[in-house]
């Protein structure tokens, strides 16, 4: 009966707590990993400019959500002035304006980008109307010229864009290039004259304006110089296409700003217009960007999330969440292997400042305060004390012990003495204490088997929980505590033999 | 390993994890264990009950009493302090004799009054308690203990254990004092656990730390054939325990005493598991026995009877 019922509640607990979890990674997208990093770039834009004394507006693209970045956050700094921001023609624009303003203004926008990886298929659109460019008559003659050379030299509509790409790089352009581009032209000059040729040849194409977002550079914040590329419709989808190297798609660091030949700001009255672009990335944990992902279209777990918490205390409950699962290893140490530890948790509570100290400094040092603390202890034995006082005594002489290894190994130049302070020093007042009393009532060998196992029960809980994915996946995903708790529960009934029975009973085991 | 393994389960060893699980937290309600916890209250239980204990001479509860000590133990030949929370035999001091205002200790050293009431300050402050809290202290008399156990013991008391379930005694032995337990009938502390034939009350073989032992090893003797006389008296006594507590699962101490006869000493709700090592048996099969077919059993006798008939050494 209370078999099944626990069974019961055990399987309630996993399953409640791996949905909580697997929802959390698949559908809220946590990393499961901490080092699973995303890169969230800034990009600002400074606007500045003269007012005339009179109305103002100025308009400017901003972007949107792309297939290779999301928008976290953005901010519109513009005291005084009125703000709008409208979709058209798959562009976002911000509109900025004010009644009246002169002399000297500036306004501000930065958007906050995080890399998102899609295996998502390029969305279907229908064919556009194809509007005729406005060419004078040589430059048409020259543009169809152009196409009927690539169009022999190519098997479909890419790899005549990247015939096209190729020609009007090439250093020693012909005459109808020449004509088309004029004298040193700029890149904006390039994708343009591309998407004119294509028009005429009746293939839908558009320029892009965008930024690109480096993730080797690091000198920034540095003025973006604007990227231009060529996007043409092919087969129902928009393909893009590098008007330097003739490849496609572009990188996946070159950031959409806008679509079409418009420039970035329009304005009206004001003059010494100058807009300077910066682009920095921001790194942060995955986790922080995937909850601020979350936050925009919140769902209702990530506000309970401990990242709703004060940072200090997060900081406290990344250390706490750690405890349960070197419980369940005591749990399992102690239930089913026997190993003999002094106080039920003290072991963990040990290896949790061996996260301070290092395993091997935490080790030297926890013998070396607890043999002292003992040599002092077994002294105190013979004065006759009464309990309370002597374990006060014996706390003091510990905290005394402390300070002086501090002391000392500061002045020998070792640093990790200093960590000895984090030892919980009532802890290893009781520790002293309970294996004193051990050695005297049942003997050093039982004393120093209880001693030793709570080393090694200390050392094992440190390992496991100084597991970096440890610590993250319980922080991230406290639910999973849920499954500790039911593994715990199942441990609780385990009425098998422990590996240190065997050993005991092994003399009946003879026939 | 699994094969060991398979060895145990096939002798029905019964280990700490099973102890707890299947008898101890189903058969022992929490709020009966202060009743073994506490001596004080096991002894005034047992008197209450008409079940032969040694007499309690006095309690000393609080510091300030303890200047009565002199007063409770004059004109006694012996006696015992003990803790009435304490565990495993610690802080048990057992006077011969008084000379004037000193004491003669059972290992022979003369002790004052000073040290004797130093004694029953720590034991009140909690030093032999479990986890320390304030204690009493316990004035009985000293058990005489009977000749029959002079040859294989060291000193001390030597105390029987009966494992009693469910009211039938399913598994005895005898714990014999050593040099090493100077003195003292605890096994963890180095005595020596006989085995007991339930049917008969002779002793078999005998356990040492884990190992098992022929002769006793201070003086020599041969532990085994030891007939322990009263024998059904004393599974009567340890049967009526169960009625006593209310405890399903535990093990009974007693003390056999030259005057007195058979003598409960203290009861223990979570008996240690070497008695198995000590009688070369495992406890299970016989749990399980007498779990199946104790509603059988009404009378005191009756279950006596079924213990002797189905735990001696040749059935079991």
């Amino acid at each position: 009966m209370s078999k099944a019922h626990l069974y019961v509640l055990a399987a309630v607990l996993t399953a409640l707590g791996l949905g909580i979890f697997i929802y959390k990674v698949y559908v809220l997208n946590l990393p499961l990993s901490p080092r699973t990093r995303s890169e969230v770039w800034n990009v600002e834009a400074s606007i500045s400019f003269t007012a005339k004394g009179g109305p103002v507006k100025l308009s400017m693209f901003v972007p949107t959500s792309t297939r290779g970045y999301g928008l976290v956050d953005e901010h519109f700094i513009s005291s005084g002035y009125g703000l709008v921001t409208v979709m058209e023609n798959g562009n976002r624009r911000a509109t900025w304006s004010i009644r009246n303003a002169s002399g000297k203004q500036s306004l501000y926008y930065r958007a906050g980008l995080v890399r998102v990886r899609t295996k998502a298929p390029l969305l279907e659109t229908e064919r556009p109307k194809i509007e005729a460019p406005e060419l004078n008559e040589a430059a048409l003659q020259a543009a169809k010229a152009l196409i009927a050379e690539i169009q022999a030299k190519s098997a479909d509509t890419p790899t005549m864009v990247a015939e096209l790409i190729k020609r009007l790089n090439r250093p020693e352009p012909d005459e109808n290039v020449k004509l088309l581009l004029g004298p040193q032209p700029t890149l904006k000059k390039k994708v343009q004259v591309a998407v004119n040729v294509l028009l005429v040849a009746d293939i839908p194409a558009r320029m892009v304006s965008g930024v690109r977002l480096e993730s080797e550079k690091y000198e920034f914040p540095q003025k973006a110089p604007w990227l231009r590329w060529l996007e043409v419709h092919h087969k129902k989808q928009w393909i893009s296409f590098d008007p330097l190297r003739g490849k496609s798609p572009v990188p996946d660091d070159w950031l959409r700003w806008w679509r079409g030949p418009e420039p970035l700001v329009h304005q009206e009255g004001g003059d010494k217009l100058r807009v300077v672009m910066s682009v920095s990335p921001r790194i942060e944990e995955g986790v922080v960007s995937a909850v601020r992902r979350g936050e925009i279209s919140e769902p209702v777990l990530l506000r309970f999330s401990l990242f709703s918490l004060p940072v200090r205390t997060q900081a406290v409950y990344r250390v706490l969440l750690l405890v349960p699962v070197g419980a369940l290893l005591l749990v399992f140490l102690r239930n089913m292997i026997g190993i003999r530890t002094f106080g039920t948790f003290m072991p963990v509570l040990i290896g949790l400042s061996f996260r301070e100290t290092g395993l091997l400094w935490g080790i030297v040092l926890f013998s070396a305060l607890v043999a002292l603390g003992l040599g002092v202890r077994f002294y105190l034995e013979h004065l006759k004390l009464l309990v309370v006082p002597r374990l006060a005594a014996v706390l003091t002489v510990v905290v005394l012990l402390m300070a002086a290894f501090s002391l000392l190994t500061h002045l020998l130049g070792l640093p990790m003495g200093l960590s000895v302070a984090l030892f919980p020093m009532v802890i290893l007042t009781m520790t002293v204490e309970r294996m004193s009393v051990v050695w005297e009532e049942r003997g050093s060998t039982e004393a120093l088997i209880s001693g030793v196992g709570s080393l090694i029960t200390a050392a094992l809980a440190f390992l496991v929980m100084n597991v970096k994915l440890v610590e993250h996946l319980v922080f991230v995903f406290p639910e999973l505590l849920l499954v500790i708790l039911a593994i715990t529960l199942l441990m609780g009934r385990y009425t098998g033999y422990r590996l240190a029975d065997l050993y005991r009973f092994r003399a009946l085991a003879k026939s | 390993m699994t094969n060991l393994i398979r060895r145990l389960r096939e002798r029905g060893v019964l280990a700490i994890n099973r102890r707890n699980a299947q008898y101890t937290l189903i058969y022992n309600r929490r709020g009966l264990y202060p009743l073994v916890d506490d001596k004080l209250l096991t002894k005034q239980l047992a008197q209450a009950n008409g079940i032969a204990a040694p007499e309690l001479y006095g309690v000393i509860e609080v510091e300030g009493q303890v200047e009565h000590l002199p007063e409770i133990v004059r004109d006694r030949e012996g006696f015992v302090i003990k803790p009435a929370h304490g565990s495993g035999g610690e802080g048990i001091l057992v006077a011969l004799g008084q000379i004037n205002d000193k004491f003669r200790k059972q290992d022979g050293r003369i002790i004052t009054l000073d040290e004797l009431n130093h004694h029953v300050f720590s034991l009140l402050s909690g030093l032999y308690s479990l986890g320390g809290q304030p204690d009493r202290a316990l004035i009985e008399y000293r058990v005489e203990f009977n000749p029959i156990f002079e040859s294989i013991s060291y000193q001390g008391v030597p105390d029987i254990r009966i494992i009693v379930f469910l009211g039938v005694p399913v598994m005895s032995m005898v714990r014999l004092p050593t040099r090493m337990s100077e003195g003292k009938a605890n096994l963890h502390q180095g005595a020596i656990g006989a085995g007991i034939d339930i049917a008969t009350g002779r002793t078999l073989g005998a356990v040492w730390g884990n190992q098992p032992v022929n002769e006793h090893p201070d003086t020599g003797r041969a532990l085994a054939g030891v007939q322990i006389p009263d024998w059904e008296k004393l599974l009567e006594l340890a049967a009526r325990c169960h009625e006593l507590t209310g405890l399903g699962y535990q093990g009974v101490d007693i003390v056999l005493d030259r005057d007195k006869g058979p003598l409960v000493l203290e009861l223990n709700a979570r008996p240690g598991l070497n008695i198995q090592i000590a009688n070369k048996a495992g406890l299970l099969p016989r749990l399980r026995k007498v779990e199946a077919e104790h509603d059988t059993l009404t009378s005191i006798a009756e279950r006596v009877a079924y213990a002797r008939e189905h735990f001696a050494v040749s059935a079991a």
